[in-house]
């Protein structure tokens, strides 16, 4: 019989703390200054429109370089109130960074912006919060969700004078910066102290284990607050539809990143000798990374099409590589192999494209033996949320449906993050939703004081 | 290789560069280990008159560009600080030890023949080779009425360059200050009294900043600050500007040149040298980097003379100076305009910036469809050809000024129409 090799403590102490650290570690004050000058102050610089938060990335780079780090923090925290955790999560190789016009010849080299940002928020002397509340309104607004976006408009609306009280579903605040980010890439509860240093606005309100749908309805919510704002953030994960896949060894790649996350301990964290992790995005790697830093043996991502149709950046396949993960593409899953209620191997089946450019299966089959096999082939909306609810927002697909001001097809129903029918989910997406819904909330809100 | 042999005033020395005197050349000790590393002479920190000046602690600071490089340094150090006989004595073996090296030692005492004959008769006997006054230092001995406080009284320059040709027989360079309004004229001053050559700039009086914390400037001593002499490669620009101006004036053409100011590399030596430096003098250069430099430098000038076919240091000593002239003499009808290599371009809009917002508006921006990119091309017509664009612009020959061919002759100030005061 095939015997699951799962179990905790494969390395030492000193491998794990090494195997969780910072991938990126913080720079130097030397470091900053000499990156911060290779910023060319450029006109009109292209980095700013690459940011989805259009922080003034030339500004704080030379607030760095003149040795003004407050001044480059409240540049970025002006734009972007998770500049922090923005920072070290945002895949800057495809965003700011691929706008810097140093990765022309003959240099090929941006200016590594993500880490300067870091380095203005981590070193930002100031004990005062950096912005302050405007006097109460007496308006309240729910923000349903404390993740990126529902944290980004929850701050705005408290600047603005508005009460905010802020659910969340999950014990924690943070949404998937507490929950869905590889250890690595947000060290040292970072997490929460970013969120404690929003509530430092004042005038927000926290509210856990609260689930829409179970705990109140919209429909209340939208008579008790003059609005609400919805930052529910993807509650599903998508399945294979494979026969067995609800045996032992078979897990969502977010569910075990979160209970990584939240592991106090990460040697008592059981972790496969053999693991195949279906799907193409940076989840994928996430946990495929992840598992090998927890001493798995051979992990491997089954990709259904080339690496190039993957949503993970080239940067982040290559950490993966750099991490000894292989990456197989052109296979899809074609079957489990179980024994005993627990997976112990998998099928992929060879992909190609047809005439049509349509994927499909060669027939030709390789078996993995395997302990754990972890999915991270997306997520989906959980629509049930709005069950109780006599009116619910309009969805577009599977997500809900905004106008360009983030409002939802319920008048006074905002929407923003993954849950919306906008942009990819990235963080940096998702605080500018909840930055825009929150200008368009108070625009509402004014309109609705000034009508008396 | 080409041949670096300097022969100034008579004195020879493997290369023309020399330690200037400043700290680096206080002592015996150093003095060998920089002739062991390659220097071809050395003029000795300035010798006073017993009792020795007191120096104060600390004594340098910097200016550092943004990137935080230093660009210059500034110091209140006072002359030297030891006994003049420990001095002479260590003079008389350096000379007797390196003999092929040019060794000057620099003086300043007050102004009065007897102090300057006494001073230049006991140096003469060390066996130097020449000695340099120093009419230069504009901190702490400028307020005893020595220093700077002489060069910036040309009747002074005159009177002490006279008594010490009159009481040795050794050549007399002259230390000219750069404080001063017309450099010519303290020129010429050294010029009739009879100096043989003159050596220029010494440093500029500066701060160099501010202690913003504790609202002092820097060096600061215990709470205090003065003004002290600037120094470094920020100070070349004056200093090419000195030593242009003394070197194409009729007057001092003929004057003999050690040039010295912020020379950094061999470049900044062969440009001294094409305004007609005899010998270069390096301090600041030294202090940051350690003699040592001086193999790279004199590398670097023998190459670059190869490659122009230079054999010796005469063949381009003053080649630059014939073409600095007044402004009134440029030709008005001369034209470039600028033109970008879109292909080295990088689009960082540096140029755009430079031009449209503190010149003339003569570079269109122009975003792609996509708007990922855009393009910087030069409005010809609207281009005066001031060269501000190319110096906002990151990438080497991305934009060169082109010469245009107006088909009009040279025409320059005093021949203009719209000169009243024009000569013809």
């Amino acid at each position: 019989m095939n015997r699951p090799d799962i179990h905790s403590g494969r390395l030492s102490a000193e491998e794990y703390c090494r195997n969780f650290a910072d991938i990126k570690p913080a720079l130097s004050n030397y470091e900053a200054h000499i990156e911060a000058n290779r910023c060319l102050y450029c006109e009109a610089a292209p980095c700013i429109p690459a940011c989805p938060t259009g922080i003034n990335i030339p500004s704080f780079i030379n607030r760095i370089a003149t040795n003004n780090i407050d001044g480059a923090a409240q540049a970025i925290l002006d734009a972007n109130i998770l500049g922090g955790s923005c920072a070290r999560v945002c895949p800057t190789e495809i965003l700011c960074e691929q706008a810097c016009v140093r990765n022309h010849e003959p240099e090929c080299k941006a200016v590594t912006i993500g880490r300067l940002q870091r380095y203005a928020i981590d070193n930002r002397q100031a004990d005062d919060h950096p912005f302050t509340r405007l006097p109460d309104t007496g308006k309240t607004i729910a923000v349903v969700g404390s993740g990126p976006a529902g944290l980004a408009c929850a701050h705005h609306l408290a600047r603005e004078g508005h009460n905010i009280t802020l659910f969340d579903a999950w014990e924690k605040p943070g949404g998937l910066n507490e929950y869905g980010i590889a250890s690595y890439k947000l060290v040292d509860s970072y997490a929460r102290q970013e969120v404690d240093f929003v509530m430092e606005i004042g005038g927000i309100k926290q509210e856990s284990s609260f689930r829409l749908g179970q705990s109140i309805s919209l429909d209340q919510l939208r008579k008790q607050f003059s609005a609400v704002f919805l930052g529910l953030g993807l509650g599903g994960c998508n399945t294979l539809g494979l026969e067995g896949e609800q045996v032992a060894g078979v897990e969502d790649a977010l569910s075990a990143i979160s209970r990584l996350r939240q592991c106090n301990d990460l040697s008592q964290l059981p972790v496969g000798k053999r693991i195949v992790v279906i799907g193409g995005g940076n989840t994928a790697i996430d946990i495929a990374c992840q598992c090998k830093r927890l001493g798995a043996e051979e992990v491997t991502i089954a990709y259904r099409r080339g690496s190039q149709w993957m949503s993970a950046t080239p940067h982040e396949q290559a950490f993966a590589r750099d991490n000894g993960v292989r990456i197989l593409s052109w296979v899809q899953p074609s079957s489990l192999l179980t024994e005993d209620g627990r997976v112990t191997g998998i099928n992929l089946e060879k992909t190609t494209l047809d005439v049509n450019d349509n994927l499909q299966g060669t027939g030709e089959i390789t078996t993995i033996p395997i302990d754990t096999l972890y999915k991270a082939i997306g997520q989906n909306f959980l629509a049930d949320c709005f069950a109780n609810a006599n009116e619910s927002p309009e969805l577009n697909g599977s997500r809900i449906a905004t106008d360009k001001n983030f409002r939802t097809s319920l008048s006074n129903v905002w929407a923003g993050g993954d849950c919306i029918d906008k942009d990819p989910d990235l963080t940096v997406h998702a605080v500018e939703h909840g930055k825009q819904a929150a200008h368009a909330i108070h625009q509402y809100l004014q309109g609705d004081i000034e009508n008396g | 290789m080409a041949d670096l042999t300097s022969n100034f005033l008579g004195i020879r020395s493997p290369n023309p560069f020399w330690l200037a005197s400043a700290p680096p050349t206080d002592k015996a000790y150093n003095v060998y280990r920089a002739f062991e590393a390659g220097w071809g002479g050395v003029v000795w920190k300035t010798l006073g008159e017993d009792p020795v000046p007191v120096n104060v602690c600390s004594r340098y600071s910097c200016h550092k560009n943004t990137r935080g490089d230093v660009i210059g340094i500034n110091n209140i150090e006072l002359i030297t600080d030891r006994p003049l006989q420990v001095n002479l004595d260590e003079i008389r073996q350096t000379k007797k030890d390196w003999p092929d090296r040019a060794l000057f030692v620099s003086l300043m005492v007050p102004c009065e023949e007897e102090s300057w004959k006494t001073i230049v008769q006991q140096v003469e006997d060390t066996g130097c080779d020449g000695v340099e006054l120093n009419f230069g230092c504009p901190h702490g001995m400028s307020e005893r009425g020595m220093g700077s406080a002489v060069g910036q009284v040309p009747e002074y320059i005159e009177m002490v360059t006279r008594w010490c040709k009159q009481h040795c027989h050794l050549p007399v360079v002259v230390k000219l200050t750069p404080n001063i309004t017309n450099i010519v004229v303290a020129a010429e001053a050294a010029q009739i009294g009879g100096a043989d050559a003159i050596s220029l700039i010494n440093t500029i009086n500066s701060i160099t900043g501010i202690d913003l914390d504790q609202m002092t400037g820097y060096p600061t001593v215990n709470d205090k600050f003065t003004s002290g002499g600037y120094c470094g490669e920020a100070v070349k620009p004056i200093a090419l500007s000195m030593v242009g101006q003394i070197a194409r004036s009729p007057d001092t053409a003929e004057l003999p040149i050690s040039a010295i100011g912020g020379i950094s590399c061999w470049r900044d030596a062969a440009e001294f040298i094409a305004l007609g430096a005899g010998t270069v003098q390096v301090c600041t250069a030294a202090m940051l980097n350690g003699f040592k430099i001086v193999q790279d430098m004199i590398d670097g000038l023998s190459r670059w003379m190869d490659s122009k076919d230079y054999q010796s240091l005469d063949s381009f000593r003053g080649a630059a100076i014939p073409n600095l002239t007044d402004w009134k003499y440029l030709d008005l009808n001369y034209k470039t305009i600028a033109s970008i290599d879109q292909n080295s371009c990088i689009q960082c809009g540096r140029c755009y910036a430079a031009c449209e917002d503190t010149a003339h508006q003569a570079i269109a921006m122009t975003p792609s469809q996509n708007a990922t990119e855009r393009r910087f091309d030069v409005i010809n017509e609207a281009c005066v050809g001031c060269n501000l664009c190319q110096i906002t612009c990151p990438v080497e020959n991305c934009i060169s000024m082109v010469r245009q061919q107006t088909g009009k002759p040279y025409l320059n100030w005093t021949q203009h129409p719209n000169n009243p005061m024009r000569e013809n």
